[in-house]
């Protein structure tokens, strides 16, 4: 690292003193910084203690700690200026220079706390958490102060805290939506799909006709919009979740029948040739030998399916569905200019995917433990 | 020619087991039994409405006229692959491609757009890929939400993007291309990161000692290096980005594009309809992976790589 001058806190220090120097809003009730002393105060500290800090005083940890406190105070004050000073819609220069300050600190401290390096390995896994959930919430800060400071409409776009209201105001909708859409769609197609994926290539696996015939086209499958074939199933399962499960099934089939392909060749030659040494029969080589080889390939397919899953799903309640369901609220709320409504699924769909996708991940972590990528890093 | 080669066994394999032990013969058969099965999916699924059909009808029925009756029902369960192809015969070669009528305009509605955010997914992917090599606070801070983001179902809100951004009076082309921006530059900023980190430390060591600037190192040893990682991710990012551009159709109140035609279809209970766009949607998604491999074949050829 590079002693002296910290160019980022310098900027901080330099935006949030011109920050002062110019009005913070516009419109009927013009704001100035004369109006908010308390506010005009900090933003004067935070200044101070930005050119104080781009003399290189602090580094590393200690360094992100101040800044992660001074961030926050500086995101409190922010708001308090949106909302209770009324600088909301119709925030000018000196507002947005005083954002920009507090982004080159964010990200100064961003920088200092991911340059940590520890022997310790739970210190290191929780300091490299906490750099992308640090950055995570100042997007969410941004995307507030922009909406709400531009004055976006709401259809457009709503703030977050918009979405965190109604996602906390109708957990009954969003439950029964679940319930509909990812428990019964989602998960019974989910395991039906890639459970006859597995068999299926095993049987490809058995039979090399079958392996030379079947696998270019489930190669070529994968490329096609299979998303396209919801409203035939919608046609021959009816609305309910059954139609649903199926795209699910036709659309996880695949990626896991060529990836469990590809994983049973994976095992080396060696180690066959000493299960073969062994007097082990196909069953035992399969079971002690090539399966274990094959996990990460079908964890692989697994993590790719469980996306998959609920893109699935979700599309194909566009197609007709009863009057529950994720994508069918998506839908009917997008005519009704609900956008917020909108939005908290959306949030609800990310959680459950990524709970999901992180449930995967998790197992394969468990089962394929000896697996190099697990090893130490670098 | 065949009749040489059965007549003259030993000498070398007949031409049927040559065929069976390439690729060709297998892929036949098994296309030839799919075909099969959707002939026979086709009576079994379309009978019961064919029966119905003649007893209103208060006529008797043979075997054979039950199943020549379900091939060429006007609104079957499943077509059959010939009642699609006459279809797709009727709607791509004999309407003009104006009409709207013509699923060759419709295609060309959903490819356009496909291309458009093909095209600049795949810049912002390589920009952001870019970016997160060699910039390491943006590496620590974005690349856990690109891969997170990869878990969420984006797929989810392409009606709102299209409806909102149609409510502030941006339609057509642009909403369908920002969809498939948004799911196509996923793989490619994942792809080429993984291809700009492929140099190995003793390549990255060499261009140190030959005192290399970042500019020179990125365009004569990163850029290369991550070709064959480009191409694989592009392979994924244009079938994506085609679906991407059929879901965001979904919601226009069915206009024109491939998307808009499986909505109206299914609305309207044309299965003949559905099945002819499908086929069409998948023809394109292969064309245009197809030509993706032979671009990535034909570049790195002329980079030296092994054929």
């Amino acid at each position: 690292m590079r002693r002296g001058l910290d160019l980022w806190m310098l900027a901080a220090a330099l935006l949030a003193a011109g920050a002062l120097g110019f009005p913070l809003s516009a419109g009927d009730l013009p704001l100035s910084w004369f109006d908010v002393p308390a506010a005009a105060v900090y933003v004067a500290l935070f200044a101070a203690l930005c050119a104080w800090l781009a003399g290189g005083r602090a580094q590393g940890l200690v360094l992100g700690a101040i800044l992660s406190v001074a961030a926050v105070l500086g995101v409190a004050v922010a708001l308090h200026l949106l909302y209770d000073a009324g600088a909301g819609g119709q925030a000018r220069l000196g507002f947005w220079l005083f954002v920009f300050a507090i982004w080159a600190a964010v990200w100064r401290g961003i920088a200092a706390i991911g340059s940590f390096r520890s022997l310790n390995r739970g210190r290191q896994r929780g300091v490299d958490l906490l750099v992308p959930l640090a950055f995570g919430l100042w997007l969410v800060f941004l995307w507030e102060a922009v909406t709400v400071g531009f004055g976006v409409p709401q259809v457009l776009l709503p703030t977050p805290s918009m979405i965190a209201a109604r996602f906390a105001g109708s957990l009954d909708i969003l439950a029964a939506d679940f319930n509909q859409t990812f428990v019964k769609a989602v998960i019974s197609g989910y395991i039906m799909g890639c459970g006859s994926g597995f068999l299926v290539s095993i049987l490809v696996d058995r039979v090399p006709f079958l392996k030379r015939g079947l696998l270019p086209l489930g190669n070529l499958v994968s490329a096609l919009p299979i998303v396209g074939i919801a409203p035939i199933m919608v046609m021959w399962f009816g609305f309910d979740w059954q139609s649903k499960a199926a795209v699910v099934v036709i659309m996880t089939f695949f990626p896991m029948l060529v990836n469990t392909v590809s994983g049973l060749a994976a095992a080396g030659a060696l180690e066959r040739e000493l299960m073969r040494s062994y007097g082990a029969g196909y069953w035992q080589t399969l079971f002690k030998l090539r399966l274990p080889a094959a996990m990460p390939f079908i964890f692989n397919a697994l993590k790719i399916n469980s996306t998959l899953a609920l893109i699935g799903a979700i599309v194909a309640e566009f197609f007709g569905t009863p009057i529950v369901g994720m994508g069918f609220r998506i839908s009917t709320e997008v005519g009704r200019m609900n956008v917020d409504m909108v939005w908290a699924e959306i949030v609800m769909a990310a959680l459950a995917g990524s709970a999901f996708y992180g449930a995967m991940a998790l197992c394969e972590r468990g089962v394929t433990f000896w697996h190099p990528s697990y090893r130490q890093r670098h | 020619m065949t009749t040489d080669a059965l007549a003259a066994p030993g000498s070398r394999p007949g031409w049927l087991s040559r065929l069976f032990a390439g690729r060709g013969g297998p892929i036949a058969v098994v296309v030839l039994a799919i075909l099969t099965l959707w002939y026979a999916g086709a009576v079994y699924l379309n009978a019961p409405g064919m029966i119905d059909a003649f007893e209103r009808e208060k006529r008797a029925w043979s075997t054979a006229e039950l199943i020549e009756g379900t091939w060429s029902q006007d609104r079957p369960l499943l077509p059959a692959p010939h009642q699609v192809l006459v279809e797709m015969k009727k709607t791509i070669l004999d309407k003009p491609i104006t009409s709207k009528r013509s699923l060759v305009f419709h295609a060309w509605v959903t490819l356009s757009s496909t291309l458009l955010g093909f095209a600049i997914g795949t810049g912002l992917g390589i920009v952001l890929a870019v970016g997160i090599v060699h910039v390491r606070t943006l590496e620590k801070s974005l690349m856990p939400w690109i891969i997170s983001s990869q878990t969420i179902p984006i797929l989810a809100i392409a009606p709102m993007v299209v409806v909102v951004l149609g409510a502030i009076g941006l339609r057509g082309l642009v909403p369908k291309a920002i969809i498939s921006t948004y799911l196509c530059f996923f793989p490619v900023t994942i792809g080429m990161v993984k291809g700009l980190r492929s140099p190995d430390l003793l390549q990255m060591d060499l261009m140190r000692t030959y005192n290399a600037s970042r500019w020179q190192t990125f365009w004569k040893l990163r850029w290369p290096s991550s070709l064959p990682f480009l191409f694989t991710s592009l392979k994924v990012a244009v079938a994506i980005s085609l679906v991407g551009a059929i879901v965001g159709e979904l919601p226009t109140g069915a206009q024109a594009g491939l998307g808009a035609r499986l909505l109206a279809g299914s609305y309207y209970g044309q299965t003949i309809q559905i099945w002819s766009a499908l086929l069409t949607a998948a023809a394109l998604a292969a064309a245009m992976v197809g030509l993706v491999g032979l671009t990535e074949r034909f570049v790195l050829r002329r980079m030296g790589a092994r054929p």
